[in-house]
């Protein structure tokens, strides 16, 4: 693997890493806060995809879409977890993969319904089409830098968000003890809410930034979702910080196996997941 | 996960008749049913010994498996891996090898899955079976110290000939239909038995609380182990008679959507108690069927959007029923007495 192949792949690693980072970082805060285990988390970065595209058929503008789509789809998550998931936060873990997992496919037909079964590729807007030079022979879309750009401000936002806001501070006091930050008469089910309807963000706003790299398509979600569900055992259960390690990790272990060992590269990261549950059973960055 | 659920693990007298019962009719359905629902009854027996494998797990020992499917897999794609184009192989030896592989593969990640627990479980068990789904869909062969193993990838792969019983005709329909309801009785004869062993109360008890059994000075994670490997090998035989039913096996079979169905069918019926996983395989399918038959509504494709149909159901069941149908049928047969079995 000569230079250019390598930092090409470095780029590639990073910003897939990074865009993983945006959906465990939401399934691990929710489980992390609420305790709720969902198996419909990506079916939000399908529904991300499919707002994208949909709309700038409609507007002609990718930002546009993604301006309203981001509003969409947290009054969509805003509603989901009033009518639904809020009276499940205290039932068994089992009981809310199966509901979760009956959303997924009530998800997928509402797509099938509503935007048919075609495979669909949505176009990187103009300002954003070029690449810029790297090296001599390589040159890199300034789209994927985009994209990895915008996914380091989101988390420098959510890093800012929670340890340095009192909204953030309530947060953490909601996760570390629910009862007591209840007592304490800070608004609980409010917090819950807004986590929630943060979390549907991360992902849907995943799977519109990237829509025009990976196209469009009905089975996306539950292809997504099981990556996430790695990336978090790895990095541990409810600790952003392990999501982020992790998924960078992952990334690359998935991003050069495919060029390295082709034939094994599916199954690269459940190695690496088993290997570091031997190691350490609870994940990296245990909460 | 809470005890509460798995209490019918003694099952009421009533309850007991209406099995027997069921046994009795489905031993008599080839006689009176037409071929199609004769193929698709043997297809819902094949399934119950597949939901009650992981009912061992997760109603009696407390593990929901999200990666159960993989032992299904890995039974049917041994058969597939055996057989040959030209004729039709032994099940006497056959058998015994997808049982022992299913077995094998559920030992070694079993070792790495029963030392997490709760949430952990669910989606480690998940991830390995994903492991296993990508390996078979990814490879069309696979070479392994030399030698090439037929995997089919993403398309999969025909089994031609049903395997040779020798004393018995396997392709004929009506003896291959009786052949899995003795699967079918044996299977849950054994288990039932297993339930009431030492073990299988060790196993209830560990479900319960698993500090109190290790405090007690039982090997816990033994006995998760052990479980965990029996429940992949009798996995294994309904793959091994699935792939043998249908001619076919594909990677769905691992897949995440099949793990899911299993403990759905496990829920739908009600757990811990072996009846509940045959009741559930049976209604789950039985609604499969219905849902895909819908008519149209207009220029709506009812049945095309079964999916729909079968997420709203399980979001029902989830939200009204968590006790399964077994719960209910209880309660219905116990309001009169009021009994508390």
């Amino acid at each position: 693997m000569d230079f250019s192949t390598f930092l090409l792949q470095l780029l590639n690693s990073v910003q897939y890493g990074l865009l993983l980072f945006m959906l465990a970082a939401g399934l691990t805060l929710i489980f992390g806060i609420m305790g709720v285990v969902n198996l419909a988390h990506g079916s939000f970065y399908m529904l991300g995809a499919y707002l994208a595209w949909w709309l700038t058929r409609s507007f002609g503008s990718l930002t546009l879409a993604i301006a309203l789509g981001s509003v969409l789809a947290v009054a969509f998550g805003l509603l989901l977890e009033r009518l639904l998931f809020r009276h499940f936060y205290h039932r068994d873990h089992l009981d809310q993969v199966l509901l979760t997992f009956g959303l997924i496919y009530v998800f997928e037909e509402a797509r099938s319904i509503f935007w048919g079964d075609d495979v669909h590729g949505v176009s990187i807007p103009e300002a954003l089409g070029a690449s810029i030079p790297l090296t001599d022979n390589l040159s890199y879309p300034v789209y994927r830098l985009f994209m990895s750009g915008l996914c380091i401000v989101l988390a420098i936002g959510l890093y800012l968000l929670i340890s340095k806001t009192r909204l953030g501070m309530k947060i953490r006091a909601g996760a570390f003890n629910h009862d007591m930050t209840e007592a304490l008469g800070i608004n609980i089910k409010r917090i819950h809410a807004i986590v929630f309807a943060l979390g549907v963000g991360l992902a849907t706003i995943a799977g519109m930034i990237a829509a025009p790299i990976s196209s469009v398509y009905p089975n996306m979600g539950s292809q997504v979702l099981i990556m996430c569900f790695v990336v978090v055992v790895i990095g541990g259960i409810g600790s952003v910080r392990g999501a982020l390690i992790a998924a960078l990790l992952v990334g690359a272990v998935d991003t050069f196996g495919k060029v390295l060992l082709p034939q094994v590269a599916g199954m690269l990261v459940y190695i690496l997941m088993a290997a570091v549950l031997l190691w350490k059973p609870e994940g990296l960055f245990k909460q | 996960m809470s005890a509460a659920k798995s209490h019918l693990e003694v099952l009421p007298r009533s309850l007991q008749v209406l099995l027997v019962l069921g046994f009795i009719a489905l031993a008599a359905f080839p006689f009176v049913g037409t071929d199609f629902y004769a193929s698709m009854v043997a297809r819902m027996m094949i399934l119950a010994i597949f939901a009650m494998s992981l009912d061992l797990l997760q109603g009696v020992t407390g593990l929901v498996s999200l990666g159960h499917a993989a032992f299904f897999g890995i039974g049917g794609y041994m058969l597939s891996m055996v057989s040959s184009d030209s004729g039709a192989v032994s099940l006497w030896w056959t058998l015994p090898v997808a049982l022992l592989a299913s077995a094998l593969f559920a030992l070694v990640i079993g070792f790495f899955v029963v030392r997490t627990r709760g949430i952990y479980f669910i989606m480690v068990t998940m991830a390995f079976a994903q492991m296993l789904f990508y390996l078979v869909f990814d490879n069309k062969d696979l070479r392994v110290f030399g030698a090439s193993l037929r995997l089919g990838g993403s398309d999969g792969m025909y089994i031609n000939f049903k395997p040779d019983a020798g004393l018995f005709d396997l392709e004929d329909k009506k003896v291959f239909y009786f052949f899995t309801l003795a699967c079918l009785v044996l299977v849950y004869a054994f288990l039932r038995r297993l339930l009431w062993s030492p073990f299988g109360r060790v196993l209830a008890g560990i479900r319960v609380n698993e500090h109190r059994m290790r405090a007690l000075g039982y090997g816990t994670f033994g006995y998760k182990l052990a479980a965990f490997t029996l429940a992949g090998a009798v996995a294994g035989l309904a793959g091994y008679l699935w792939g043998a039913q249908t001619g076919f096996v594909n990677p769905e079979l691992m897949g995440f959507h099949m793990s899911a169905h299993a403990i759905m069918m496990v829920i739908l019926g009600g757990m811990g108690n072996f009846a509940g996983a045959i009741v559930g395989a049976f209604a789950f399918e039985y609604l499969l069927h219905l849902f895909k038959d819908l008519p149209d509504i207009g220029a709506f494709r009812a049945g095309k959007h079964w999916q729909l149909w079968m997420g709203l159901f399980i979001v029902l069941v989830v939200a009204f029923a968590p006790r399964g149908l077994l719960g209910v049928a209880e309660r219905l047969l116990h309001r009169k007495g009021g009994g508390d079995a």
